[in-house]
């Protein structure tokens, strides 16, 4: 029991170890704007993760950094530009609007209008069709015995 | 007849972007220090701690930077390429030794050989994160006048050698 304890006891301590730098825990505030930043950024390593959930050697020295410039100081505009100096607008998971994204950033509605615009020719088509088409008097006469028998009540 | 041929247009332009997309390597992204100035560093030499290498050291030449570490894998694949490259190379390769031990990287380099003019020592791997290194190996092609010209992120092999890094280094330098 006693060696149980000591056990869990030591593995606690060593978890307690693995927490990446006790450096900011007692600042809050700042530990809060990193982390809030961080859920913006791609991590290089594992791409389909931020920089928040990665625990990648790399994604950790940049949020070390992030942290000391934080620190420093900097303001979060200042700090997404210095990461993007260095790995580019991919590092942003909310690219910037410039001539090379505007495409993506517009391209759902785009694709949005064209498909409104196809709705729209489709249906005036289809009512064109249909007015094109009237009823002969043959048919229409056939139509209303139609109606009118079933209107009728049924046989009992 | 017609009303086919629209959806299956859309169809082919929608295959034509995937198979674009899935050809592309996500790994490889785009840096953003090419024709930019290499980031300024001082570091020491893995050889010689006490000596020390700054970047501006090295303008007026045209010099290759080879990120690496005893710990990567990858850098043991491209090892004998570079080694090969070395004995006949018209250009410095310089090594960074990234977020490594120092006497890992020592016997790393006496058990594999040693392609660098020298390399520096990056313990806490600040220097690569200016270099905006996030997979070793990772190779740059600076100028002689300090500018990144080219990078390749993994391995370099004797075909990237040849296609690309040579060709670059022969523009360089005439």
């Amino acid at each position: 029991m006693k060696a149980w304890l000591a056990i869990l006891l030591l593995s606690a301590t060593g978890l307690a170890q693995a927490a990446e730098a006790p450096a900011t825990a007692a600042d809050p505030v700042a530990e809060k704007r990193l982390m809030e930043m961080a859920k913006e950024l791609r991590c290089l390593v594992c791409q389909n993760q931020s920089l928040a959930d990665s625990n990648a050697d790399l994604a950790i020295d940049l949020r070390n950094q992030v942290r000391e410039q934080i620190k420093a100081g900097r303001t979060d505009t200042q700090i997404r530009a210095w990461l993007t100096e260095r790995y580019g607008d991919f590092v942003l998971y909310r690219p910037p609007v410039k001539t090379t994204t505007w495409l993506l950033w517009a391209g759902p509605f785009l694709l949005l209008a064209g498909g409104l615009a196809a709705l729209f020719v489709t249906l005036r088509r289809r009512r064109a069709a249909l007015g094109a088409a009237p009823l002969s008097e043959a048919e229409r006469a056939r139509a209303e015995a139609l109606l009118r028998a079933d209107a009728s009540p049924p046989p009992a | 007849m017609t009303r086919f041929l629209i959806p299956l247009a859309l169809f082919i332009v929608l295959v034509v972007f995937l198979a674009i997309g899935l050809n592309l390597n996500p790994r490889e992204v785009p840096s953003p220090l090419i024709d930019k100035p290499a980031p300024a560093f001082e570091l020491t030499r893995l050889d010689d701690p006490v000596r020390s290498l700054k970047a501006e050291d090295l303008r007026g030449q045209v010099w290759l930077l080879n990120v690496w570490a005893s710990w990567c894998v990858a850098c043991l694949q491209e090892h004998p390429v570079l080694l090969a490259f070395s004995k006949s190379s018209p250009v410095p390769i310089y090594g960074l030794n990234y977020k490594d031990q120092r006497d890992a990287a020592f016997a790393w380099l006496g058990k594999h050989g040693n392609p660098y003019t020298a390399s520096l020592v990056d313990t806490d791997g600040r220097v690569g994160i200016d270099y905006g290194v996030y997979g070793v190996p990772e190779t740059f092609l600076i100028d002689r006048q300090g500018t990144i010209r080219f990078k390749h992120i993994g391995p370099v092999t004797e075909d990237v050698l040849k296609r690309e890094i040579v060709p670059m280094i022969e523009k360089l330098r005439s």
